[in-house]
């Protein structure tokens, strides 16, 4: 067996390990950190696909950014009791019947005879000077540009629809108030008080 | 060497699996929207292992806009999740039944 062999089974064990720890844990805090570890297989294994950029993209996004959003939704919304009495006797065994007869026919679809190495057979590896970034910036801006202009939009509108959503009334919100702070006078904000100085009373 | 057919297969088995967790996890919305991020990890697992097999990287860029509306996605959804708490006090699937759909 060879060195590839080894990772890429090393990495597909943790990957469906965790994933499995994912959907079958009862804590929602604990499902993130599994789902955590199943990502970061998933990178590797994206590694190995020659894919470094994407796979360093999913880490810094996903791990970085979004799962820390999960991980903060959970933490104010103090979701436990809910959680706990949550149960999932009732699907379970309709679902693994429906994966087990998906996993069965997509083995066979995808077996090896279809897309072993005999029929596709594996590319030969880059060498050290090749850059998938490089690569990727090269189709990004000049083939897909328009896609790419139209992701960003995308993500303003998203931008603008999370904030709409979470902040749609007014009580809680503190927003400036442009005329107060221009008709200001000096008495509004300071008050000259004359105090009596205790020590002079005394003599 | 690892065949094409090999990461195939792994990403069905992790689709499958984020396809019983939605029906096993059926209570709690945040893990529906984690289940459903497994979903997008398997089938761009899939996009990257024929780009590299074909040696065409279409595959990459369409993963990278995958992971950007799913990054999207995370967001509005989170967004509505806190709503839904606000309005509810809940995030259990079960009290979403006003449509009476």
């Amino acid at each position: 067996m060879e060195f590839e062999q080894i990772l890429f089974y090393v990495f597909s064990f943790w990957f469906v390990a965790s994933s499995l720890a994912m959907i079958f844990s009862r804590n929602a805090a604990k499902a993130v950190l599994f789902l955590i570890l199943s990502f970061f297989s998933a990178a590797s294994i994206w590694i190995l696909l020659e894919a470094e950029f994407l796979a360093i993209t999913l880490i810094l996004v996903y791990v970085g950014a979004v799962m820390v959003l999960f991980l903060f939704v959970i933490k104010m919304l103090n979701i436990d009791k809910s959680t706990l009495r949550a149960k999932f006797a009732g699907y379970l065994p309709l679902g693994l019947m429906v994966a087990a007869v998906i996993i069965a026919e997509m083995v066979l679809v995808l077996g090896s005879a279809q897309f072993g190495l005999d029929v596709v057979a594996a590319p030969v590896r880059h060498g050290a000077d090749y850059s998938n970034i490089t690569v990727l910036a090269m189709q990004l801006y000049t083939t897909y540009v328009y896609p790419f202009e139209l992701a960003a939009v995308l993500l303003l509108i998203a931008i603008i629809a999370a904030i709409t959503l979470v902040h749609r009334n007014e009580i809680n919100r503190k927003k400036q108030s442009i005329p107060e702070q221009v008709n200001v006078q000096a008495k509004d904000r300071v008050r000259l008080v004359s105090i009596a100085s205790p020590n002079k009373e005394k003599k | 060497m690892v065949s094409l057919s090999d990461y195939l297969i792994l990403s069905a088995i992790i689709f499958c699996i984020g396809l019983v967790g939605i029906f096993v996890n059926r209570t709690n919305i945040i893990t529906l929207l984690m289940c459903v991020e497994l979903i997008l990890v398997a089938v761009n697992t899939n996009f990257i292992a024929f780009s590299h097999f074909l040696g065409n990287e279409a595959g990459q860029i369409f993963v990278f806009f995958i992971l950007t509306v799913a990054a999207a996605e995370v967001a509005i959804g989170l967004a509505i999740l806190t709503l839904l708490f606000r309005n509810k006090g809940s995030i259990n699937v079960d009290v979403t039944n006003s449509l009476k759909g």
